[in-house]
């Protein structure tokens, strides 16, 4: 399988929780960081060179077949804030639904089994990948593109920003999805991987802020 | 019992009728309609009348994250264990139909933590006349309007009037003050909806939900014959 999988899985539709979530733009917003389409941008070329690396790594990883459970322990490693190790489980286990419905495989069930409660998102999308018989490569884009996608249509919701300019702000940066991906293919494919652990604490900072509020649009 | 998946398998992937360990899951019925039509005063006066013969959950979809759930523990209509809130990233009506994964999860943990269960009633937030909720979520559902936002809605139609298995029309108390003929509410609603019933209802007088927890208890019995 090739390209027509590929767009299956990277669809934004794709059934998998995503859109209950703002990767930190809604506490940003909040916050007064992001007030318009130039701070969108500047926000999504930080997290695609944080927290959107890190993903595109672990899915490479799992992509190319390494140990998920050795995996998951690295993401939980990279992600200090609590709330967003919750995040990334609630969406992994949500993608793993999806995923088994979609691509049915044992692979899938086994690691389902052994992480009842979710395990991190970026694993289990380089496991989904591979049962759809997508490659490393793949997986990266998936997870670089999501690291972006998720905020900027969050930020349509939240400042109702014109859609053609969040949409735009996505084009902008997609030279630097396809630099962040062969990176991130570089350390997850590597034996033994060389997962990289680049951070971004003010957006960890901001999670626990935001998981604090009483009342929020987004999941996180 | 708590049921481990660990020694069960998997947990089940959508709207699979049994659970990871083989037994039949709650019936999930589903409330959606408009804002303010009285689908959260609905739930609260459904889980009165059923909490001592069932047992009984609910899932709250907000807008804002857990304005109804808070609702109904301040009513203190089911312990808070039984109450979960999904948040839905402004958009309720993706939760309950396009991507219902997160509303999954919220009723497959309800049933974990506090199962077995024999309802779940999945609340959306208040949403427009189009939303509707996944076969791959609830077994049925339920369609909220009432007397105050216009006589002229069961005209209207849309999905949520046409197809859903139960239409309530609330508050039928006021209907004298916002001048609403409920005559033709119910004429409009028969044209729309055929041999699908319509419930009118007010909550104001003693046991205003009758009918409608009796229109679950049928459902319930369907379900489990």
């Amino acid at each position: 399988m090739g390209r027509g999988a590929l767009l299956v899985l990277a669809d934004g539709r794709f059934p998998a929780g995503g859109h209950a979530h703002s990767g930190g733009a809604e506490e940003a917003v909040r916050a007064g960081r992001i007030t318009g389409a130039a701070d969108l941008e500047a926000f999504c070329r930080g997290r695609l060179h944080t927290a959107g690396l890190v993903a595109a790594a672990l899915a490479a990883a799992a992509a190319a077949g390494a140990d998920p459970a050795e995996l998951d322990a690295a993401a939980d490693a990279r992600t200090p804030s609590p709330a967003l190790r919750l995040a990334a489980r609630k969406l992994g286990r949500q993608l793993m639904r999806a995923a088994r419905a979609t691509w049915p495989s044992p692979e899938l069930d086994a690691v389902a089994r052994a992480f009842p409660k979710g395990a991190h998102q970026p694993v289990v999308l380089g496991l989904t990948a591979r049962a759809a018989g997508l490659g490393p490569s793949d997986a990266a884009y998936c997870a670089v593109y999501e690291s972006v996608s998720g905020p900027a249509t969050a930020v349509v919701r939240l400042l109702s920003l014109d859609p053609f300019e969040a949409t735009a702000v996505l084009a902008r940066l997609a030279p630097e999805l396809d630099l962040v991906v062969d990176r991130a293919v570089a350390a997850g494919t590597a034996v033994p991987p060389a997962l990289p652990a680049a951070s971004a604490p003010l957006l960890e900072l901001g999670a626990e802020i935001h998981a604090a509020w009483p009342v929020r649009l987004f999941a996180s | 019992m708590h049921l481990d998946h660990s020694h069960h398998g998997p947990a089940a992937v959508g709207a699979d009728a049994r659970r990871a360990d083989g037994t039949r899951r709650a019936l999930r019925i589903g409330l959606g309609g408009p804002v303010g039509s009285g689908k959260t005063a609905t739930v609260a006066a459904l889980c009165r009348a059923l909490r001592d013969e069932l047992s009984l959950a609910v899932v709250t979809n907000d807008i804002y994250t857990r304005e109804d759930a808070e609702f109904l523990l301040r009513e203190a209509v089911l312990p808070p264990e039984r109450i979960t809130a999904v948040e839905t990233g402004a958009c309720p009506h993706t939760a309950i139909r396009d991507d219902i994964s997160a509303n999954l999860e919220a009723v497959e943990d309800l049933e974990d933590a506090v199962g077995p269960l024999d309802l779940v009633l999945v609340e959306s937030g208040g949403d427009n006349l189009t939303a509707t909720f996944s076969k791959g979520l609830v077994d049925a559902q339920i369609f909220v309007i009432d007397v105050a936002g216009g006589d002229d809605i069961p005209r209207k139609g849309g999905p949520g009037v046409t197809t859903a298995d139960l239409l309530i029309v609330n508050k039928t108390d006021l209907a004298p003050y916002v001048g609403s003929d409920l005559a033709r509410m119910a004429a409009d609603a028969k044209a729309q909806r055929a041999e699908l019933p319509v419930v009118f209802q007010s909550l104001r007088g003693a046991d205003g939900v009758r009918d409608v927890a009796a229109w679950v208890r049928a459902r319930l019995g369907a379900w489990t014959a």
